[in-house]
């Protein structure tokens, strides 16, 4: 029977990263646990196979369950009932059995109700899900709002909310409003407080993820009369209580299993999350980052399941007397997708164990552990390690995301611009990727500071260090040149001292420096399984080697003189004048 | 009201995906080139009982099964979905056994269990489909029988009320308790396997499934009482050993035969009303449809 996690060798590859030893020993504080719950692991070996059943049962759901019922989610999708939203009815079956499957609440704590589960495993849930229906994935995956409750929530709070969401009850996370979307200081819907202390929501959120949900993170300004991003606080909803209904549910190009619906605050009654004026600033900073790399995980699932369906149909497909997988224009496409995915895979769960590494540092101080003075350093070293990949592996892998939809679509010629085949539906699912939780463009913007402050280049030196197979070398040696390369290129561009002309070739500084990452991530991989990677190692670094010179290429190129024939503003104006 | 609940459950190869090697050249089923699995409508049977537990608080699930001790797989499977136990008949003296055999050998230990309410299964095992075990154990065990089950509406003042799936409909009947009910394929699938009852009873096997070497959890065995599953032999059960197994079983095989259907006789219709009405009526009078 198909299962979307042991069809893939490549994610218990993953599952068994080295790294992972120190990621289950912190989040598991040592297996204290084992007496306490019958559940919970008694070594580490024991860990990692609770995790694999834990996938297997996932994965059995989502080829058994979630992806047959995919193609009648998106076409049925939500609506809209006297302001409450109704989801497809297949997506009432799917969440029925993830209740019953028990994978709600996973990461929490299991004195709440919770599986205790790393971010990694987490992760890897989430990109099973998402191959079998990238907006299912959304409204399952938005449980892990929960994390910055718990994080930042009382404890009453905690006790309150969290074994309800070990329960199955879902999550979202009201942030955006009609004037802001990117920029969130300017969020307006405002919470005021009652003479008894109770906090009110008045307003309006727009674009709302499984904005009926029933408990919410609410983004409000508390402060009045300010107008940044230092008068916001964050807020639970509990739709028990009510006050909150839907106006509109957007009709949107794809994953229309993934509910996203205006919201009505009418004096909802809410409860201040952490500290005021630490909304933004802290607690949606925090959240963001979790739901990035919930993206990059979507985003892997889509990347991996546009391949199986390209894979799947160059294999049948026959033209000109022979089977178009034999045609190097489509083995190409197709090797390069495997590439991306095995690349961005390895860069999703990198990223995943680094946080993981410190986040479970951070909660062990929280309980009020005193950390050692090496364990100090480790937390700060992956927290940066973790701030410092996660827009690499949300940017990139929501771009690989939509480049394997693409081609999918490509591989399967006109067929592929036909309704009845999936590719058109993962081609539309994959757009927003790479648009929600901070376009592509912001992710540059949040990775650019870790390139010119010599961040990534210092990893990178440090992963150069590993050694690779001995077949490896010579694409070893192809990744020094690009290294050398792009030392030489970020050198030039910060000699320039010019803002503009930075943030103009910021991308291509952004990409290379990812090329280069998945390189030495790939090349590791495929140093440890070549029986798994060595394919993609040669076609990833092959394909890298071009990209990194065409951006090598640009930059250079880019002469801060002509950044005038590119701006699109001035010449407006010049016609207009 | 709880009851006390035993469902029949079977290990059997998966043929619902039969490669060339299914069988083997004596023409039986190669039980190496197959996947064991869960028998399909036993998996019915479960999901009912597990409702029927939801519905009444304070009621049990056990798992029943006979086999060699792999079979053991087949009670962490209930575990996994919610059952409380199992336990499984497994003893040389149970092989062998065709249905009269098997389901002397089930009476026997439902008898053992002892006050059980409700004995559901599925209504027949993919690997033989004869359809008759679960009706025979009503017959030892003096039960009333509703076979063909869909769903278990209610059970109230001692009497179940039960859909049945019947030809050309369905038809509500209840039967008053203890009841055997065989539950069709046709019934709602069963839940998953729930994460954490699968981190609980991972390792719970029976004594003879162990491994003789000790590891690293064998003190777990002693540690939690709930990793060592039932394990019964005909002794356990007070069998009679000449009514078990191959011993207890009167069907003998002559020989198998693979039949190839080879008929080539044909009709031509035309798509005028009379052909189509009298093909319909056709279909109908062969049962093919209905």
């Amino acid at each position: 029977m198909a299962n979307y996690y042991s069809d893939h060798p490549e994610l218990d590859f993953h599952l068994h990263h080295p790294l992972m030893k120190r990621v289950v020993d912190l989040k598991e504080r040592n297996y204290v646990e084992k007496d306490k719950y019958d559940d919970a692991p008694v070594d580490y070996n024991d860990a990692i196979e609770n995790y694999k059943r834990l996938l297997e049962i996932t994965g059995d759901l989502a080829a058994n369950l979630i992806e047959p019922n995919s193609e009648s989610v998106d076409l049925e999708g939500p609506h809209l009932e006297n302001g409450r939203m109704i989801y497809a009815s297949k997506t009432f079956e799917n969440l029925k059995a993830t209740r019953q499957a028990g994978l709600w609440g996973l990461s929490m704590p299991r004195r709440y109700g919770g599986l205790n589960i790393p971010n990694t495993t987490f992760s890897m849930l989430s990109e099973v899900i998402s191959a079998a229906d990238a907006g299912f994935q959304n409204v399952w995956s938005l449980q892990s709002c929960i994390d910055t409750l718990y994080e930042f929530g009382s404890e009453e709070q905690r006790q309150k909310y969290i074994p309800r969401i070990c329960a199955g009850e879902t999550m979202s996370m009201d942030l955006t409003e009609p004037d802001a979307g990117s920029d969130l200081q300017r969020v307006m819907l405002k919470a005021t407080q009652d003479a008894d202390g109770t906090w009110r929501l008045n307003g309006v959120k727009r674009f709302i993820t499984n904005g009926d949900s029933d408990i919410h993170l609410v983004l409000a300004r508390s402060e009045e009369g300010t107008k940044d991003g230092r008068g916001l606080s964050m807020f639970i909803y509990d739709k028990r209580d009510g006050g909150v209904t839907v106006r509109h549910i957007e009709n949107k190009l794809g994953i229309h299993g993934s509910p996203t619906c205006e919201l009505v605050y009418k004096n909802a009654k809410c409860e201040l999350c952490g500290e005021r004026k630490l909304g933004l600033i802290k607690y949606v900073m925090a959240l963001m980052n979790g739901a990035r790399l919930g993206i990059a995980a979507q985003s892997v699932g889509v990347e991996q399941e546009s391949y199986n369906e390209g894979l799947a149909y160059a294999k049948e497909r026959a033209q000109f007397g022979q089977k178009i997988i034999n045609f190097p224009a489509v083995y190409d496409m197709l090797a390069t997708m495997k590439a991306k995915l095995d690349a961005g895979r390895s860069l999703l769960y990198q990223t995943a164990r680094y946080v993981d590494i410190y986040k479970a540092l951070e909660d062990i101080q929280r309980e009020g552990t005193k950390l050692s003075a090496d364990e100090r350093q480790e937390l700060k070293k992956y927290k940066r390690l973790a701030d410092a990949f996660t827009p690499l592996a949300k940017g990139m892998n929501s771009e690989y995301a939509n480049q394997n939809a693409y081609d999918a679509i490509s591989i399967h010629g006109g067929s592929g611009f036909i309704m009845e085949y999936k590719s058109q539906r993962l081609y539309r699912d994959a757009r927003i990727f790479s648009i929600y939780e901070g376009t592509t463009q912001l992710q540059v913007v949040a990775a650019i500071r870790y390139v010119t402050n010599g961040t990534y280049l210092n990893i990178i030196r440090e992963m150069l260090e590993h050694p690779v197979c001995d077949c490896f070398q010579s694409l070893k040696d192809r990744v020094e040149k690009m290294v050398s390369e792009y030392e030489q290129v970020l050198e030039e561009v910060k000699a320039e001292g010019n803002q503009e002309k930075l943030d103009f070739v910021a991308r291509h500084l952004y990409e290379i420096t990812a090329d280069i990452i998945m390189c030495l991530l790939i090349m590791d991989d495929a140093s440890r399984a070549p029986e798994l990677f060595k394919k993609s190692a040669y076609v990833y670094v092959n394909f890298a080697a071009a990209e990194v010179a065409k951006h090598v290429d640009f930059i250079r190129n880019a002469d801060a003189a002509n950044l005038a024939y590119y701006r699109q503003a001035e010449a407006e104006e010049a016609e207009n004048a | 009201m709880s009851y006390k609940i035993v469902v029949l459950a079977k290990q059997v190869p998966d043929t619902r995906n039969v490669g060339k090697d299914a069988m083997t050249a004596e023409g039986t089923v190669n039980r190496a080139a197959l996947p064991a699995i869960f028998n399909p409508d036993d998996l019915n049977a479960l999901e009912q009982a597990l409702r029927l537990k939801e519905q009444n608080p304070g009621s049990t699930v056990g798992i029943l099964t006979m086999g060699p001790p792999r079979a053991g797989e087949i009670i962490r499977q209930g575990l996994y979905r919610g059952a409380d136990t199992g336990w499984l008949l497994t003893d040389r003296l149970f092989a062998g056994a065709d249905t009269l055999a098997t389901s002397y050998a089930l009476a026997t230990a439902i008898k053992k269990i002892g006050d059980v309410d409700i004995v559901i299964g599925g209504r027949q095992a993919i690997d033989g489909d004869t359809a008759q075990v679960g009706p025979q154990v009503a017959q030892k065990l003096g039960l009333n029988q509703v076979t063909y089950a869909e769903e278990i509406i209610k059970i109230e003042d001692g009497k179940a009320t039960i859909r049945r799936h019947i030809d050309g409909g369905v038809e509500t009947v209840v039967a008053p308790l203890p009841v055997a009910i065989t539950v069709n394929g046709s019934a709602a699938p069963c839940r998953p396997c729930n994460a954490k009852l699968v981190m609980k009873y991972k390792r719970a096997t029976c004594p003879m499934e162990r491994p003789k070497e000790a590891n690293e959890y064998t003190h777990l065995y002693d540690e939690r009482p709930y990793m060592t599953l039932n394990q019964w032999s005909v002794a356990d059960v007070n069998g009679d050993p000449q009514q078990c197994g191959l011993a207890g079983s009167p069907t003998k095989v002559k020989a198998v035969q693979n039949i190839v259907f080879q008929a080539k006789e044909s009709k031509t219709l035309t798509s005028s009303d009379a052909d189509v009405e009298g093909l319909i009526k056709e279909l109908l009078n062969e049962k093919i449809i209905g």
